[in-house]
């Protein structure tokens, strides 16, 4: 009836999953008893739960990747702590509770905090920056949020229900077979993310349709905010990538399901296609993470340096340089498995290659501060210390892209710090710059500007004090991975990690209070223009937060950085603008599909990893009946009237009209 | 929709010395579903790609058990072949009926291709049976592993393919053809037709070659 499942599965014995998982929950029933209590019910479900509002849905992204980090950085701490008490040492953690840490905190942090912050980011500002009401598909784009929260909601419930993979966030075979792996650790991993891989692809389709097909009028490609350009490369990749892992993911299901031979010892399974296939995707996917990010610092940069974008063009090039180049790497992350002196020295190559545009765009936003009026608000801090940190990083992979260096520091502490140079350094810094420059907009008030500087700080000189030991560690020779060591050498650098990480910590406590403050005071932090920052592009060209549907009228565009050519304009012509006849407006009805979609994914991923099959088989019916039920529906737009419309954008209009008389004097 | 030339913005975009053709802004409803939808199918056939992938690394790896020589029928797969070629005419016959607004011929273009497709459905599961009563199941070894993983990848594709059939069907019979109905027919169509042209890669590079070899 009940497949594997049984009250074993239930870790009784563990106290640490037992607990995290019950604070959980309680916290989770405690806010859904104030939900409902306070009677927000209603206005959830009709506003955001079946929200098909692209910034609606992108804050929600957001909101889901805060949460995941939080989880995430949870068991890095404890990563951390193992690994300095473990000397000589069983440490706290036992091993196989271990493994589970390192495989969740990797599978988490890629899939369910860098992936959604940086599709919620791209989710609430590309249709802004192109002046259009909303993307290319509402509805499905609220499908594609439920089914990336329904992947972190499987993964949260291995904590509690059963295990989570042992094998490393990557799942490697032969391990990840069922003759080594015969839980349901590893069917949590490959489920979780074939849900939530669903998900992103339709982001990615529904991005890449949105900037190449809705523009406003005069929007050409090369008039395009750099982060349409970035978020158009990374979602590309998406739509090229993600169709890989879940192709990888379910040739490891079948293995395990069924009995499969693609990556079995036995039977003439092929262990190193495993590798190709994931790493086909896997190295698209740091820049599917970072591209976005590039795109942000390039609005930044640009924006709190009074500037153009120093060598636009250059940026578009390197950036589809990029989305290309980073298909042809891939065995660079195996090159210790015997591909051979040519195959590593053509990925050796290539892969020193990618850094070329990379270090163009370095170049390009020196320039733009270079002769900028620059002002050190929190995104630009974010920005500046990014540059710093990631050519580090950078540096550090061209290092390792060298295959007889790679051979030395292959699965080593140093590779570690590496990747976490390049992720924390580019994409978590990437999305704080953006969450920091875009909150204004999306809530209609700034952020504490005291609290987010410290909080820059402590994770800043945090990441250095964790990760430079982590560097040294690894050229001492720790591989890593491991429960607990012998090696005296090692010891103090690890507790150096440590303090680093508690260093981080605060920063991450920082940027909490950060928004409880800002949440305080946000009468004085108040955004009443639309516009806090001066900026050049056109989601500051609507009020904070935008109306439904952003723009009263699709702007005109007229060259590069349209709205600060627009705000010249207006002075020039002192301000009179001519607004033509106010429109009614259709805007896409909101609908629980997603939601409900998301339900009955849940309940099939539940049931397929448990094996309950009848579940599995209502599971999918569901699913498809939501469709059914949604492709008959008669009125899929309603129609705000141009009253209200005008009504609207007149009080926007006057706010702005004292910041227009200002602005554009450069 | 005119492209317009205009020189006078020219000054406005430093980067163009002369002519600026200016974006006409958003495309319609029914080519933003269209694009939206290729772009879903060109990730679609990377994941077929994946699938050919692994047939080519495993096709020689057939671990004591029959070759590809030993098992395939060509006969049944002609059979299958002209089926599924002949529902991709019945189908464009169909979109064609559904252009002109003719229930008739669209009723009749859309049966004639869900029967097609299911022809070559049973066929298929026939095909399946067959090897696996005969011990030549999927896990019998890697070669059959790739082999029924290709090819049934295609073949649940054409399920849900006749599923979304019956289900267009009934659209049209409950809504008539509305807008956005026509614009699902239309990406039905696009997908029936990939699936003939991921067929012809599978009928070529798993039957023929396999089949000399």
């Amino acid at each position: 009836m009940l497949g594997k499942l049984d009250w074993s599965a239930i870790p009784f014995d563990q106290p640490i999953p037992l607990i995290a998982g019950a604070v959980v929950l309680v916290a989770i029933l405690a806010v859904l008893t104030w939900v409902v209590v306070k009677g927000h019910l209603p206005y959830l479900w009709s506003e955001w739960i079946t929200s098909v509002d692209h910034k609606r849905i992108g804050v929600m992204y957001i909101l889901l990747a805060s949460v995941m980090l939080l989880r995430g950085g949870s068991d890095a701490i404890m990563m951390r702590i193992q690994q300095a008490v473990a000397y000589q040492s069983q440490g706290y953690l036992p091993p196989e509770h271990y493994n589970q840490i390192f495989s969740a905190h990797g599978t988490i942090m890629i899939f369910f905090v860098a992936m959604p912050f940086v599709i919620g980011l791209m989710n609430l500002i590309v249709p802004l920056q192109l002046g259009v009401r909303d993307v290319a598909f509402p509805t499905l784009n609220s499908v594609g949020f439920w089914l990336t929260a329904t992947g972190a909601l499987l993964v949260n419930l291995s904590l509690v229900v059963g295990e989570f993979a042992r094998t490393g966030w990557l799942a490697f075979p032969p391990l990840s077979e069922l003759s080594y792996s015969p839980g349901v650790g590893v069917d949590y991993y490959a489920w979780s993310l074939q849900i939530s891989g669903v998900g992103t692809l339709v982001a990615g389709i529904n991005l890449v349709t949105t900037v190449l097909k809705l523009r406003t009028k005069g929007m050409n490609y090369l008039r395009m905010p750099m982060f349409c350009w970035t978020t158009l490369a990374s979602n590309l990749l998406i739509v090229a990538a993600f169709p890989i892992l879940t192709a990888t993911l379910a040739m490891l299901l079948l293995d395990r399901y069924l009995g499969f031979h693609f990556f079995t010892n036995e039977a003439g399974g092929n262990v190193m296609m495993f590798m190709n296939l994931i790493w086909a995707w896997g190295h698209p996917e740091v820049y599917i993470l970072v591209l976005p990010a590039f795109g942000i610092f390039s609005e930044v940069v640009s924006t709190f340096s009074g500037k153009a974008l120093f060598g636009y063009r250059s940026m578009v090039l390197a950036t589809m340089a990029i989305c290309v180049i980073s298909f042809m790497v891939w065995l660079h992350h195996f090159f210790t498995m015997g591909a051979g002196p040519d195959v590593n020295a053509i990925f050796g190559i290539a892969s020193m290659i990618i850094a070329i545009p990379t270090g163009v765009k370095i170049y390009n936003w020196l320039f733009t501060m270079y002769g900028g009026r620059i002002r050190f608000a929190t995104p630009m801090l974010w920005s500046v210390g990014f540059m710093v940190t990631f050519i580090v990083g950078g540096l550090t992979g061209v290092l390792l892209a060298v295959p007889p260096a790679d051979f030395m520091l292959h699965n080593s502490m140093f590779l570690v710090a590496h990747f976490h140079n390049v992720i924390i350094g580019g994409v978590l810094f990437g999305a704080f710059a953006g969450f920091e420059y875009w909150f204004p907009k999306a809530f209609g008030f700034r952020l504490d500007e005291r609290w987010g500087k410290l909080a820059f700080w402590f994770t800043f000189l945090g990441f250095f004090i964790t990760f430079v030991p982590l560097y040294i560690a690894g050229m001492l020779g720790m591989t890593r991975r491991m429960q607990h060591y012998d090696v005296a050498a090692w010891r103090p650098w690890m507790i150096v990690a440590a303090i680093g990480m508690a260093v981080l910590t605060i920063g991450v406590i920082c940027q909490i209070v950060q928004i409880v403050v800002s949440i305080r005071n946000r009468e004085a932090l108040r955004d009443r223009t639309g516009d806090p920052w001066d900026g050049r592009s056109l989601e500051w060209a609507t009020s904070s937060p935008p109306p439904v549907f952003n723009f009263a009228f699709n702007p005109d565009v007229r060259g590069e950085d349209a709205y600060w050519d627009m705000k010249a304009r207006a002075q020039q012509q002192s301000l009179e603008r001519d607004r033509p006849e106010y429109q009614d407006i259709e805007m896409p009805r909101n609908s629980p599909t997603g939601f409900v979609c998301a339900f009955f994914a849940t309940i099939m991923g539940f049931a397929l990893i448990w094996h309950i099959w009848w579940m599995v088989i209502l599971g999918g019916l569901g699913a498809w009946a939501t469709f059914v039920v949604f492709a008959w529906r008669d009125h899929d737009e309603y129609v705000i009237p141009a009253e209200e419309v005008a009504a609207i954008d007149r009080v926007n209009l006057e706010e702005r009209r004292d910041l227009v008389s200002m602005a554009g004097t450069v | 929709m005119a492209m317009t030339a205009t020189a006078g913005h020219a000054h406005a975009d430093p980067h163009h010395i002369g002519v600026v053709i200016e974006h006409p802004g958003p495309a319609s409803k029914r080519i933003v579903t269209a694009y939206g939808f290729w772009i879903f199918l060109l990730s679609d056939i990377v994941m077929f790609s994946c699938f050919f992938a692994a047939y080519a690394v495993l096709s020689g790896q057939t671990a004591g058990g029959p070759k590809g020589s030993e098992i395939f029928e060509q006969r049944n797969v002609a059979i299958e072949t002209v089926c599924l070629l002949l529902s991709s005419f019945t189908c464009g016959m169909a979109s064609i009926a559904a252009d002109v607004r003719n229930r008739f011929w669209f009723y009749l273009g859309m049966t004639v291709t869900c029967v097609l497709g299911l022809i070559f459905l049973v066929i298929e599961f026939r095909e399946f049976a067959d090897l696996v009563a005969r011990g030549y199941g999927p896990s019998r070894s890697a070669f059959l592993t790739a082999f029924f993983s290709l090819v049934g990848c295609h073949g649940l594709h054409v399920s849900a393919g006749v599923l979304w059939l019956l289900t267009m069907m009934a659209q049209v019979f409950a809504k008539g053809f509305r807008a956005d109905v026509l614009r699902r027919i239309m990406c039905f169509a696009l997908f029936w037709h990939a699936l003939d042209i991921v067929w012809v890669g599978v009928f070529s590079v798993v039957y023929l070659l396999g089949s000399a070899a």
